[in-house]
């Protein structure tokens, strides 16, 4: 095992074409930004009832996402793993840029962006959101000292443990809060449930760990480093298990759901008559993101190709969407319970499934996050000392497969 | 026309700041002082000994009857623009079909001014409030349209406002990007007066809408309350709203 | 420093409406509209110094508290504060006469009022002057007479102000 050589990526014309790619992206996110801000939330398929759409799907996914991307850097000085610290910075960057691009999305969604800084100063502090916030710059404030502590040569490595059990515990605590902004709204039967935290957890993982594979081997193949084939094969197991806690408390939820008799009708909703969202659910989430990967990674034939573990990644990626899509946007679509016993016949848009079409200002804006997330990534290992020279099984110690 | 209050204009802006209302009500015209005692000016302000509510009874409305909607609109300038999903709403009527008696009823919801408002817990800012007489309301100063407190009401109340808005009524702002719903007509309220909905229901000759103050035993709403069954909305969720349904 | 360069503008405005008043206005200041009604007991110093203050004090008194009985409310300002066009029409803050405009223009400061206030006294029709450049809907035959009409008016101003 040979000492691991950070350096930046180089600007190659791949690089380069990349980046102008995504940068317009970002244009074109800014364009629907201001399109909506001029005309109004009319131009979007939101809605007094689904009142967040697309978007917040986009966001929601990369904010849990990117708790998530954490976990490699935890894993390697919290939990003592010497094959993860080589990957530790990349991590870090991942998990700041992912949080960012979110965050992106959010406030340009927001009715009145310009007054941002009134949610940076006026704090309702029984809000959950607010202390999101809170959360959220706590979190790039941490795990920023976290990647200095990482790439400073004057800061001991215990002084780096600590800051990284500082962000592991932080991470925690801003999953369970994205979590609970849904799980704490009672009065809705698609939320309403104590759950929701520790499965947004269970998802940030295995998204997280899911884009960081993504991100860590299109950056290695842009600079031409490599990465151990053992080394692949041990974080697609990794991402095995996660995908195994996202099925397990989906399992969970729903059958909880289904005992208590006033959920029966939501559980009816995303299990078997919910249409785009009953779909999204079985063949989004369940087949796609669980169980298709599941068997890729672990099936002996798949289980072993580096390739393997890429492929689930993506897989993971598009089953979480579809995963929160059915959260955000299923929740809302289904109706509140007002009158027990009663339907209602005719109500100005009240009762019924509402409906949302997403528009392409809204997907413009979600991709346009995604698309901050990535640049930052890129200009992180661009202009940082964060991506390994070599990610080898030899160099980082991981024994053959 | 308002004369401002102030003894000359050295004062300083703290002083000003500091004296606010008291100082403000109490000078009529410059030079001329007057101390007023209750009256009208206790019933300036919002009053923490008071809780303002409405009662309705469903069995009192007409479903061919839309007198409260409109009041309410032109009282305070929202109108549709022709479609429910993302018109403004802040008060709308509904029909409801018992699924195994087949009875229907017809009756007006709009905000239901909780004694524990889920919107004011989870607005970010604090802009969805509640006043000390248990109106709750949402300051557009502060709102930034993030749409939590509409996935936190339970009862579809909050419109978000997706268009420009033009020519709104003085006493009610309203502006794109924002969430609104019922305020009572506040400013009818403070100036001693009742909402808009009630008094053209009343002018109808339905009387469903019947407006007053939950605190006071003596008003009719209490003791109409008192003698006959009624319902809050959500019973499970203990909000306590102030608007009560009777003969659901 | 910021307070320094308050007062600075502060003089500056004031010195213009000074000048305004003994007809020797230079084109270089704000052309504030004047008004009816009193004038302010405390001079209009003291309001062009302290309004914002003084009103985002009073709204909060009116909204959270109830208390209408104020008095920089934005709805009392136009008691005596408005502003007519040259065809004797009162004008919404899209017009560059409107008295907040007239000084905020001016001075660079922009403000949020008129997102969710209206900017003339109730009674005031603003749809007529203001649908045009709203983005609701298609322009119509309308809309577009409007739109002809607000420009017509805003193309002779400097004719006349050369008369």
């Amino acid at each position: 095992m040979e000492r691991t050589i950070y350096r930046e990526i180089k600007a190659t014309r791949q690089v380069w074409g990349l980046a102008i790619i995504l940068a317009g992206f970002v244009a074109g996110s800014l364009a629907a930004f201001f399109y909506v801000e001029h005309h109004g939330h009319i131009v979007t398929g939101m809605n007094n009832r689904i009142v967040w759409g697309l978007p917040h799907v986009f966001a929601i996914f990369l904010i849990v996402a990117a708790s998530g991307a954490l976990n490699v850097a935890s894993i390697a000085s919290v939990f003592d793993q010497k094959v993860y610290k080589p990957m530790a910075r990349l991590s870090a960057v991942i998990a700041m840029a992912l949080l960012i691009g979110g965050l992106v999305i959010l406030v340009l969604d927001l009715g009145r962006p310009d007054r941002i800084i009134i949610a940076a100063t006026v704090y309702n502090f029984s809000s959950i959101f607010a202390w999101n916030l809170i959360l959220y710059t706590g979190f790039l404030g941490i795990v920023g000292a976290y990647l200095f502590a990482q790439m400073s040569k004057d800061v001991p490595y215990a002084t780096t443990r600590k800051i990284g059990l500082l962000a592991f515990v932080w991470r925690l605590a801003l999953t369970t809060g994205t979590g609970s902004i849904f799980g704490w709204l009672v009065a809705r039967p698609g939320y309403d449930a104590a759950i929701m935290a520790p499965m947004f957890i269970a998802m940030s993982f295995a998204f997280g760990l899911a884009m960081f594979l993504l991100l860590t081997a299109t950056l290695l193949r842009l600079s031409d480093r490599v990465i151990g084939d053992a080394l692949m094969h041990r974080l697609g197991r990794l991402l095995a298990v996660f995908i195994a806690a996202v099925l397990y408390f989906t399992v969970v939820r729903h059958l909880t759901n289904l005992y208590t008799a006033e959920h029966a009708g939501f559980e009816y909703f995303t299990l078997i008559g919910g249409g785009i969202y009953t779909w999204l659910f079985w063949l989004g989430q369940v087949l796609i993101g669980g169980l298709v990967p599941l068997a890729l990674l672990l099936l002996p034939g798949f289980g072993k190709s580096p390739k393997t573990p890429l492929v689930a990644s993506v897989l993971v990626v598009i089953g979480g969407f579809a995963q929160v899509y059915v959260i955000v946007i299923g929740g809302q679509a289904y109706p509140m319970e007002l009158f027990p016993g009663y339907e209602i016949t005719s109500g100005s848009g009240l009762g019924g499934i509402a409906n949302y079409s997403p528009s392409l200002p809204e997907l413009a804006l979600g991709l346009g996050g995604v698309a901050v997330a990535l640049l930052a990534v890129g200009v992180g290992t661009k202009v940082l000392r964060i991506l390994p020279t070599t990610l080898s099984d030899a160099n980082i110690g991981q024994d053959p497969l | 026309m308002k004369v401002p209050t102030l003894k000359g204009a050295d004062i300083s802006r703290r002083d000003f700041l500091r004296s606010g209302a008291a100082v403000a009500t109490a000078t009529l015209a410059p030079g001329v002082t007057l101390m007023a005692f209750g009256g009208s000016e206790a019933e300036a302000a919002a009053d923490a000994g008071k809780r303002w509510g409405l009662l309705i009874d469903a069995n009192k409305c007409d479903a061919d009857c839309d007198a409260c909607v409109s009041a309410c609109s032109t009282e305070n300038g929202w109108k549709g623009e022709g479609n429910p999903e993302t018109d403004a709403q802040w008060i709308r009527k509904i029909t409801l079909q018992n699924t195994s008696t087949g009875r229907e009823v017809t009756m007006p919801m709009m905000c239901q001014h909780c004694e524990e408002p889920p919107c004011v817990d989870v607005c970010p800012t604090g802009a969805s409030f509640k006043r000390v007489d248990g109106i709750v309301l949402v300051d557009k100063h502060t709102c930034i349209g993030c749409r939590y407190c509409m996935m936190a009401c339970p009862f579809d109340a909050r419109s978000f406002i997706h268009e420009p808005v033009i020519n709104q009524k003085s006493h009610a702002p309203r502006g794109k990007g924002t969430v609104e719903s019922c305020t009572l007509c506040v400013h009818r309220i403070d100036k001693g007066g009742r909402p808009a909905c009630a008094e053209a229901c009343e002018a109808t000759g339905h009387e469903a809408i019947i407006f007053g103050d939950l605190k006071d035993p003596e008003s009719d709403i209490s003791k109409r309350l008192a003698k006959f069954p009624s319902v809050a909305l959500r019973p499970d969720l203990d909000l306590n709203p102030g608007v009560r349904y009777t003969n659901l | 420093m910021i307070l320094f360069f308050r007062l600075a503008l502060l003089c500056a405005v004031a010195f213009g409406a000074g000048s305004l008043a003994a007809q020797e206005r230079s084109s270089l200041l704000p052309d504030i509209p004047a008004a009816t009604g009193e004038p302010h007991a405390e001079g209009n110093a003291f309001w062009r110094r302290n309004h914002m203050d003084l009103m985002s004090h009073d709204r909060d008194l009116t909204l959270r508290d109830g208390d209408r009985e104020i008095d920089a409310s934005l709805k009392g300002c136009f008691d005596c504060h408005t502003a007519k066009d040259e065809a004797g029409q009162i004008v919404t803050y899209e017009s560059e006469q409107h008295f907040c405009r007239s000084c905020h223009e001016y001075v660079a400061v922009k403000v949020d009022c008129f997102m969710c206030h209206r900017s003339t006294p109730d009674g005031v029709d603003e749809h007529a002057l203001q649908a045009a450049f709203l983005p609701r809907k298609p322009l119509d035959s309308a809309d577009i007479q409007g739109v002809i009409v607000y420009l017509n008016q805003n193309a002779s101003k400097p004719a006349e102000a050369g008369q």
